[in-house]
């Protein structure tokens, strides 16, 4: 069942087009992955998603066509740079935000589960960025909702509080709230997403599951090492199989097609090189997203 | 909405600042001052009052409503719409206005309470005669007050940054206070300058709620210029606020 319908979505600000042509549907209990580069029309997306924007054209259907109070009731919405007033304490936003749904969540069970029962009585702007982050994933569940929007959630945390929050969001979706989860993040969308629609200047450019997006960017691989011996870059660039080959300090970085590691290696006893530290990479999303985007994240 | 009221009310008492200026500061001023002789005595200048009559507690009432109005009011809601608080509350059920409406309603209360504080100290202790008319001072009280945050509640919807929002309310307040009689009695102020001062919506208050004091009318003008004020500032207000 979908839970989520975007039709042909477009939305123009006063000065640019932010979304010229979005469509794709997410089906309920999924974690779903918009991925794309700053400025991509994410945000905008989903924020008509969310009922907070007007579309100039397209359609949106969340839960069956909900609008309004009604929709608001059912979506958590955890929005980039929305803040807290700096003196608001964890417990006292958790009970005041509660309080604005019907049937909201256990919110002292919410607090607990999300790591934040021991800051319980902190202010939230004496709160690490990794709990701030925690507490606006706090209040976008405490009411409760069936499908949850996470807008860039872990930009600004250190890998352990992403990790973290990873699992979080994991243990979310085993609740059976539907994720709508947007990302510039290529690990997190691999981690996390079922399936992942790419954006780029406001159009769908693929919608698949990691593993497809990956599989489209064909049998690329890439072969690392360090020469035990200096060795020039056209010896293996002679190769059919070699289409790249690139240096990142000691270490030779080898990107191309067929038997790669094969060709390379042959080539290289041939010259009387050895490889150490010899490490084959198949294609990551990041390889799949250039070659759909002509871009490169910087992570 | 008794909750946001409640929280917001709390917000509120953990910044000292607010408390500061717009509680303690006049009081002190008042007391302070009041203590001094010659505000006790008659003065040819006031009309025969004494300064601690109407003069020094009506402006301390003012600058206690204006510094709620113009600065903590606005600094407050525009620094919510530039930290996205009201962004992330219109995405639950509940409208970002209930914020604006527990924020306009604990500023009353804070304005209140400091009026209450000065009419009753005053009284206890340098002897200061509460207001004559206290209904109409009630009345001339809430004109006046709702004519100040409705200046505050525009600036709040023009700016963007809550220091521009706070710097703004300060460039009004200036003046504004110096129209109404804060350093200079109105009455010794000359002619023309009184005369423009009727029309700038501070003065009227201030010298309204000095005539309700004393026991003597309003002047109608100063009524209707507190009115327009209310009613004007409100359309532009409700028309120009932003919520992101």
């Amino acid at each position: 069942m979908e839970v989520i319908e975007v039709g042909n979505l477009r939305k123009q600000y006063r000065d640019r087009l932010a979304v010229d042509d979005v469509s794709f549907t997410v089906e309920r209990g999924e974690i779903f992955g918009v991925l794309g580069p700053n400025g991509a029309g994410k945000t905008t997306t989903v924020e008509c998603v969310a009922g907070l924007r007007t579309p100039d054209s397209g359609t949106v259907s969340v839960l069956g066509g909900l609008t309004g109070t009604a929709l608001k009731e059912r979506l958590g919405v955890q929005l980039q740079n929305s803040t807290l007033p700096e003196k608001i304490k964890v417990w006292e936003a958790l009970d005041l935000y509660s309080s604005f749904y019907r049937a909201p969540a256990d919110w002292v069970a919410l607090m607990e589960r999300l790591g934040l029962a021991d800051k319980r009585d902190t202010p939230y702007g004496k709160l690490s960025g990794g709990q701030q982050q925690r507490l606006s994933i706090a209040l976008a569940l405490v009411g409760n909702p069936e499908v949850a929007i996470l807008d860039e959630l872990t930009t600004g945390l250190d890998p352990q509080a992403r990790r973290d929050t990873w699992e979080l969001i994991e243990q979310v979706r085993q609740d059976g709230v539907t994720i709508l989860l947007v990302t510039h993040f290529m690990e997190e969308a691999e981690r996390l997403c079922d399936r992942i629609a790419v954006i780029d200047s406001g159009r769908v450019v693929a919608v698949d599951s990691p593993a497809g997006l990956i599989t489209r960017v064909g049998g690329r691989q890439t072969v690392r090492f360090r020469p035990s011996r200096p060795v020039a870059d056209a010896v293996l660039e002679a190769l059919p199989e070699v289409a790249e080959v690139r240096r990142s300090g000691e270490q030779l970085v080898v990107t191309g097609t067929g038997d790669l590691l094969l060709a390379v290696t042959t080539a290289l006893a041939a010259a009387g090189v050895t490889p150490a530290g010899l490490r084959v990479e198949g294609a990551t999303l990041d390889d799949a997203f250039l070659t759909l985007t002509g871009k490169k994240i910087p992570s | 909405m008794n909750k946001m009221i409640l929280t917001e009310a709390k917000l509120f008492l953990r910044d000292p600042a607010g408390t500061i200026f717009a509680v303690l500061l006049p009081l002190t001023l008042l007391l302070g001052l009041g203590s001094i002789p010659g505000f006790q005595e008659p003065s040819p200048e006031l009309g025969g009052e004494r300064p601690i009559d109407t003069q020094l507690p009506g402006m301390m009432v003012i600058l206690s409503v204006v510094t709620m109005a113009l600065t903590v009011l606005p600094g407050t809601l525009v620094g919510y719409r530039e930290k996205g608080v009201l962004r992330r509350m219109s995405t639950t059920p509940v409208s970002p206005v209930r914020l604006l409406v527990a924020q306009v309603v604990n500023n009353l209360a804070v304005a209140v309470t400091a009026t209450a504080l000065l009419v009753g100290l005053g009284f206890l202790v340098l002897g200061s005669v509460p207001p004559k008319s206290p209904l109409a001072f009630a009345g001339v009280f809430v004109l006046g007050t709702a004519s100040m945050f409705g200046l505050g509640l525009l600036v709040a919807a023009v700016t963007s940054k809550a220091q521009t929002a706070q710097g703004i309310g300060s460039l009004l307040m200036f003046p504004l206070l110096f129209m109404a009689g804060m350093w200079v009695p109105r009455e010794v102020m000359p002619e023309l300058v009184r005369r423009i001062g009727d029309f700038l919506p501070m003065a009227p208050f201030a010298d309204a709620l000095r005539a309700t004091w004393a026991g003597n009318a309003p002047q109608m003008l100063h009524l209707v210029v507190m009115a327009l004020t209310v009613l004007v500032t409100g359309v532009l207000a409700a028309r120009l606020f932003r919520w992101e």
